[in-house]
Formats: C-alpha cells, sequence, structure tokens
C-alpha cells in the first residue's frame, strides 16, 4: 500500500479555504454594521437614502456571511460538526431561557432598566465559545 | 468503542496528519478516534476499513460485546 501524502492534502486546503472565506465575510459584516450604525450620525446626517444603502448592504453581507459560515460548516468532520453541534445546542438554549427571563425581571418590575438586545447576543456568543472550549477538550 | 487504528497506523509508519489526510478528517478527530474518546459513523469507519485493507470489525470492536 502506498504511503499516504504528506503535503497540505485537498480536503484540508479545502477547509483552510473555507475558514479564511468566513472570516472575510465575518470581517465585512462587522464593518458593515459599524457603517449602517454609525454611519447616519457621523457621515451623511442621517440622509434616508444613504441609511437605507447602509441597512441593505448590512443585510446583503449578513446574507454572505450566514451562507459562508454554512459552507464551513458542511466542510467540517464528522466530530468538529458534533462539537459545533453542541455549542449551538447550548447557545441556544441559554439565549431562550435567559433571554426571556431577562426580558421577564422588567415586566414584573425586578429590574428598571429597559433589556436590552446586545446582552442577549453577548450571553449567546459566551455560552457558544465556552460550548467549543469544552468540547475540544473533552476530545482531546 | 475500541478500535486498531492506532496500531495499524504505526505499522504502516504513518502519522495522525497523514492518516488524517486519507480519511479526509481532521488530526485531532484521528487522535480522538484512536484514543477511544470519539466514535466514528459507519461511512467514516468503512473508509478506514478499505484504506487498511481489512474487514471493518477487525478495525474496531465493541467494548460491550467483546
Amino acid at each position: 500500500m502506498n504511503k499516504p501524502k504528506t503535503d497540505l492534502g485537498s480536503w484540508q486546503a479545502s477547509q483552510k479555504k473555507n475558514t479564511v472565506r468566513l472570516r472575510y465575510w465575518t470581517g465585512a459584516w462587522v464593518l458593515s454594521l459599524a457603517l449602517a450604525t454609525f454611519g447616519p450620525k457621523m457621515l451623511w446626517d442621517f440622509q434616508t437614502g444613504l441609511t437605507l444603502l447602509g441597512v441593505v448592504i448590512n443585510l446583503a453581507v449578513g446574507f454572505g456571511m450566514i451562507v459562508a459560515n454554512k459552507r464551513y460548516l458542511q466542510g467540517l468532520d464528522e466530530m468538529h460538526r458534533k462539537i459545533f453541534l453542541d455549542a449551538g445546542a447550548l447557545s441556544l438554549g441559554a439565549g431562550l431561557v435567559c433571554g426571556l427571563g431577562y426580558e421577564l425581571l422588567e415586566d414584573i418590575r425586578l429590574i428598571t432598566f429597559q433589556p436590552e438586545i446586545s446582552h442577549l447576543i453577548i450571553l449567546m456568543c459566551l455560552t457558544f465559545l465556552a460550548g467549543l472550549i469544552v468540547g475540544h477538550r473533552k476530545f482531546q | 468503542m475500541k478500535n486498531r487504528l492506532k496500531v495499524l497506523r504505526a505499522e504502516r509508519d504513518w502519522t495522525q496528519a497523514q492518516l488524517a489526510e486519507e480519511l479526509e478528517v481532521s488530526r485531532q478527530t484521528v487522535n480522538a478516534i484512536e484514543k477511544g474518546k470519539f466514535d466514528p459513523s459507519l461511512p467514516l469507519a468503512f473508509k478506514a476499513a478499505r484504506l487498511f485493507g481489512m474487514a471493518i470489525e477487525d478495525i474496531f470492536q465493541d467494548e460491550e460485546g467483546s
């Protein structure tokens, strides 16, 4: 039997390409979000046309990021896909339970401030990250 | 599930990275399978069997059945 290849094979190369593509799309989405958020106030003085354009660009780039993320996920091997899925389930569960609980706190007047969606997103990101770390350690 | 992947790989003097490339998975996945921490899917187990030219049950054994 032949000895396997030692150079960067096609699967690894494809993985690397998917990761780089996702990185660029994520970076572009963050930039487009910053433009849509701060542009109206700092760059074009709330001109409706430009503001609308900023939002449309943000949504279009966001859609591109979703597609890149889907391709990245499809390119992962089965163990990494499982780690990703477990982390996603943890993040979704934490987001649902804590998000509704957080909203409830205001409704029943246990907190006086308005719950922010950004707090929920931070929580979901942190639980997803924690899920990825735990998953990688589990199979190490 | 127990497996003989590490032994078979060592017999052929392959690295985990080389085996990973052949199986189209990451080196970490090969490592996890060798250590028995991750059970491969049936298609991946068949791929390993084809690569080593052996029957699937000669590489992977159910611990409960053994």
